[in-house]
């Protein structure tokens, strides 16, 4: 185990104004301190967001159709969702939260079967190893600490991967989010935490949740390198998060992104968010929006015009009708899978409940 | 992922005099010598060895990527183990004492527990979580708590807790083989405790209770801490002429029912004995299902003897909480005897 250098404070300081490489307006930054991804790259990321705008948008519509118990969506948060995935490598892993279906998809995995989760079918509906990506967590930075032991082990084993793990504002708070810094800055875990501050946890803004400059701020007390980058520009969270996965890469450590950004919808399609905000606040982020941006700034340089935008909405609606039409079916639930997979082998006593279960069932079928 | 179940290769083929702890020790050395996966980590493991020695000299010999210290954070040491665990490691963590395993509550019942079940069995974690458990050591607060029931009530979880050195070295074996979850408790009280015996982890399997002492007249179930207490009220219960059965659990999740059972349906009657508090508590799931599988057998209503409802006591007060022999003698009085069953027909 590498023992940690101690190292002076403002090595790992986030700058003041987040990093930023696309203005609002779609212009380049001037003296941007980071370095702009290659035209390709752009031109992926902004496919990538706007099919994951339309998945989004997609999924809040099957919840009013009932096809899902409940919907966070991350309208609006698609410069940090899939910024920071296209910045992954195929080896790397993901240890999402519950808001990052849209990254999640953007990995690789089938979006129905990311939706089974919010369907209500199983708690998890993919399997992690095939894409890399772990369960969707619900219980708040739990899987912070999932991805500095995966990452550990990873180091261990001479393997070179990197964890990425997303968490919001809210969930900066928790116990195991600062443990788990701790932990990857003290065993220099090849993990790179990317904290999608979006303004709110559930209705309690960041002022209540927090005292720190900024939430990048706090890696600091950990020896860690922090950066605060603008959330709404993909092109800059996708230059951070590859400069920190390279970093781990390399045996670097780990570091902790804060990407400021703003949530557009309600926490969940359940929430009521002008019962907290004001419609002013959320207009004035309507215009950062990421997807817009990147479009003004592709369109201006002549890398984008109206048949390739064309190209890319049919594209992208077409996905999403796949996703409607393979989710509006009713699944058939085996009620026998309640008994499956709570062991390796089941036990004697949910043997005898699976049994009895069933006789129950085919008794109620006699009649 | 495949147990190695095939090598004994530092199993004593002779016996051997060991403690408890020195046979947890023992089993954590060959597990990490057998499997690369394997590691030992935790708050004072490594050059210390554990604040029970358990993992004495283990980093010394396996070196520090196998067997170190972590930061004091215990939902972070379960929260890693899970992470490790998912990309194809074993870890054997330890909670320093039962208590301080709280703040780990929430990554091992709903991550620990549950990845296995939520992915269709695709994350297998095969974590062992040592917990050393239990009073009788006139520990101070936060030391001494028997903590079984919290973990028992989930499921996906395996709880295992051995009262010999043989069956520590046994079962801690087989909880690193296991492809679930265990959770290890060890009875502070029976770590210096010494046992002449042969150091095998395939003499005994995982989920099974064993009778430590044949009777005919009452079963008398037991586990962990207590079982000393309750092998000694069997003797004295000898003297009155009841001949008493007892049973050591060592698998809390699953419960062996039907080793309970068997021999429940023959004495016809049952007290269950533990030192964690009895509302709620072991004795009560034990009582029930025996109720529900072994009425029509029973003479009694199944008893329970455990500590108090209250917080774990200040340490000079404990013995007062604890089960002792005569509460155990008591109970076995209880159990309302037929003038003809207990000296005359029942007691061999
Ligand atoms: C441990 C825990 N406590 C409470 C909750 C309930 N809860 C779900 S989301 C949420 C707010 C989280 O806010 P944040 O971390 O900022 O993420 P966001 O939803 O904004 O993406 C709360 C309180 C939870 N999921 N887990």
């Amino acid at each position: 185990m590498t023992t940690t250098e101690r190292t002076a404070a403002s090595f790992f300081l986030p700058s003041d104004e987040p990093l930023g490489l696309i203005t609002a307006d779609g212009a380049p930054v001037a003296d941007a301190a980071l370095e702009m991804p290659a035209d390709d790259v752009l031109l992926r990321l902004h496919r990538a967001m706007v099919s994951g705008r339309r998945f989004d948008a997609q999924a809040t519509a099957l919840t009013k159709q009932g096809r899902l118990a409940v919907y966070p969506s991350a309208r609006g948060q698609e410069a940090g969702e899939i910024g920071s995935i296209l910045a992954l490598r195929p080896q790397d892993w993901l240890f999402p939260t519950y808001r990052d279906s849209m990254a999640v998809v953007a990995r690789g995995v089938d979006p129905v079967e990311v939706l089974t989760l919010l369907r209500g079918d199983w708690h998890c509906g993919y399997d992690p190893y095939r894409a890399n990506v772990a369960p969707q967590c619900t219980p708040l930075a739990t899987n912070t600490l999932h991805a500095v032991g995966f990452a550990h082990a990873a180091k261990t084993k001479g393997e070179d991967t990197v964890a990425l793990v997303l968490l919001g504002d809210g969930a900066t708070s928790e116990g195991d989010t600062h443990e788990a810094l701790n932990f990857a800055a003290v065993w220099q875990s090849p993990v790179v935490f990317l904290v999608q501050n979006n303004g709110y946890a559930i209705s309690v803004p960041l002022s209540k949740q927090t005292a720190a400059p900024s939430l990048a701020h706090k890696g600091v007390g950990y020896g860690m390198p922090s950066v605060l980058v603008d959330g709404n520009d993909a092109a800059a969270v996708h230059a951070v998060v590859e400069q920190a996965v390279a970093r781990a890469a390399a045996g670097g450590g780990p570091t902790l992104i804060e990407a400021l950004t703003y949530r557009i919808e309600s926490h969940t399609n359940a929430d009521d968010a002008t019962r907290y905000r004001d419609r002013a606040e959320v207009e004035a982020w309507l215009t950062r929006d990421p997807i817009a941006r990147l479009e003004r700034y592709l369109t201006d340089r002549g890398l984008l015009d109206d048949v390739a935008r064309e190209e890319i909405a049919v594209r992208a609606e077409a996905e999403a009708a796949s996703l409607r039409e393979r989710m509006n079916v009713d699944t058939v639930l085996d009620p026998a899978d309640l008994f499956r997979h709570v062991y390796a082998e089941p036990t004697a006593a949910l043997r005898r409940q699976a049994e009895d279960f069933t006789a129950e069932l085919s008794f109620g079928a006699e009649e | 992922m495949t147990a190695t179940l095939e090598s004994t290769s530092d199993a004593s083929a002779e016996p051997d005099t060991v403690t408890m702890a020195g046979a947890l020790n023992r089993a954590l050395a060959d597990a990490l010598a057998e499997d690369e996966r394997v590691l030992v980590f935790g708050e004072d493991v490594g050059t210390l060895g554990g604040v029970f020695r358990v993992t004495d000299g283990l980093a010394a010999r396996f070196g520090e990527t196998r067997v170190f210290d972590t930061p004091l954070a215990e939902s972070g040491i379960v929260g890693t183990a899970i992470g490790m665990a998912m990309n194809g490691l074993r870890p054997v963590v330890e909670m320093q004492f039962d208590a301080f395993a709280y703040p780990a509550f929430e990554q091992i019942t709903s991550h620990l527990a549950k990845l296995r079940n939520r992915t269709r069995g695709a994350v297998e974690l095969p974590i062992v979580i040592r917990i050393p458990y239990g009073g009788g050591i006139g520990g101070v607060e936060h030391h001494c708590d028997s903590s079984e029931v919290y973990y028992t009530h989930t499921a996906g979880l395996r709880v295992v807790t051995p009262a010999s050195p043989a069956d520590a070295y046994a079962l801690l074996r087989q909880a690193i083989d296991s492809p679930d979850p265990v959770i290890f408790l060890e009875p502070k009280r029976r770590y210096w405790e010494k046992e002449t015996a042969r150091l095998d982890h395939r003499s005994s399997t995982l989920d099974r209770a064993v009778v430590r002492r044949p009777g005919t007249d009452v079963t008398l179930i037991s586990y962990g801490g207590a079982l000393g207490t309750t092998l000694e009220a069997a003797a004295a219960a000898e003297e009155e002429g009841y001949s008493a059965e007892v049973i050591d659990l060592r698998s809390l999740a699953p419960f062996d029912l039907e080793t309970v059972a068997a021999s429940v349906r023959r004495t016809g009657r049952a007290v269950v004995v533990h030192e964690a508090s009895r509302f709620c508590g072991y004795g009560a799931e034990v009582a029930a299902q025996l109720s529900e599988t072994c009425f029509h057998y029973l003479e009694a209503p199944v008893l329970r003897v455990g500590g108090f409802d209250i917080p774990y006591p200040a340490p000079n007060l404990e013995k007062h909480h604890l089960p002792n022999v005569d509460r155990v003698l008591d109970a076995i009085e209880r159990l309302q005897w037929d003038d003809a069953t207990p000296l005359a027909g029942g007691g061999a």
